[in-house]
């Protein structure tokens, strides 16, 4: 395999190591939000207007006041030190950008999975996406003004989801809360890694 | 008015995407991801055989620049960027740094280093 790090020797000093987390989840469920509340510039996205055009396309019960989605990048980035910068990326929330998908998750730390507990189906395919890939993921079940409260138990039945994967209940407009969601993922995803000898740690 | 301007945005590209790539697609030699952070050599650089979007990404990434970025900013697809970063690279302009691959999974060094970021935010 050829290096993608060129005159590593110099690389390392002056340029950062990118590292990535995925913010997935259905149409609507607050994925842009999220990149929003936590990242450093604004969420850089490339975002077309779904109104006419998406008649009959994409349903959009419990999300009447959404008029916009992400058709392609949409992205946020957390300088974590001089030498380590965190970008992260909001999958594209339709079908037809699914080829996006194994890009973003390529070499990525895990995925907040976020869920609307109006529409959980919608984040069925995400779900599944994650768990064949055997990629780390948690589910950040996004709690809406209005939408029905649900405990952790009826959320687990509803998405099938495996005992090990963390829940949380968040708001995504929060910057606390969603810097939580990553801190929940970043130790999960620890978890899933084996130790270097000798070193103590707060990860579980 | 700018003879250079003499349409407006809402014209839209006057250079189709692939245009600028002559038709290339990416090298996969390179696996430039979307986060690869890009930076310019300033003393390495001779303009000779550069379109406008090299020197664009060149003058961009006198600081580290994701690959993702750079497309928003310069206002061409992502596969293009990476297409021009290639050529850049090989031509010794620019340094880059990806994030690690699935065969060796981001460490746990790293994965603490961001955890403890996290937790100063």
């Amino acid at each position: 395999m050829v290096s993608t790090n060129y005159d590593a020797g110099t690389s390392e000093n002056v340029i950062p190591t990118p590292v990535k987390i995925v913010v997935a989840g259905g149409f609507g469920a607050g994925k842009t939000t999220m990149v929003g509340s936590v990242s450093e510039i604004s969420p850089l996205s490339t975002e077309e207007l779904m109104t006419q055009a998406s008649d009959g396309v994409d349903d959009i019960t419990g999300v009447e006041r959404k008029t916009t989605t992400t058709v392609a990048l949409d992205f946020g980035r957390i300088t974590i030190s001089p030498h380590t910068v965190l970008y992260l990326f909001g999958t594209p929330g339709q079908d037809r950008f699914w080829y996006m998908w194994d890009e973003l998750a390529r070499g990525a730390i895990g995925t907040v999975v976020l869920v609307d507990t109006r529409r959980l189906d919608s984040s069925f395919a995400a779900i599944d996406f994650f768990e064949r890939r055997k990629i780390p993921f948690i589910v950040a079940v996004n709690c809406f003004d209005g939408a029905d409260q649900y405990d952790e138990e009826e959320i687990r039945r509803a998405l099938v989801i495996a005992p090990h994967v963390p829940v949380l209940f968040f708001d995504a407009r929060q910057r606390e809360s969603s810097k939580l969601a990553l801190i929940k993922l970043v130790r999960y995803a620890m978890s899933k890694l084996p130790k270097p000898a000798g070193m103590v740690s707060s990860a579980g | 008015m700018d003879e250079d301007e003499w349409y407006d945005e809402a014209a839209g590209p006057l250079v189709r995407p692939y245009a600028i790539t002559r038709g290339r697609i990416p090298d996969s030699e390179f696996e430039l991801d979307l986060a690869t952070q890009v930076m310019a050599i300033p003393s390495t650089q001779d303009p000779v055989g550069l379109t406008p979007e090299h020197l664009a990404i060149l003058q961009l990434c006198k600081r580290p620049f994701s690959v993702a970025e750079l497309g928003v900013y310069i206002k061409i697809p992502i596969a293009v960027v990476k297409v021009l970063c290639g050529d850049l690279i090989e031509r010794g302009d620019v340094i880059v740094r990806s994030p690690t691959q699935p065969e060796q999974a981001p460490d746990y060094e790293l994965l603490q280093a961001v955890l403890d970021g996290l937790h100063k935010l």
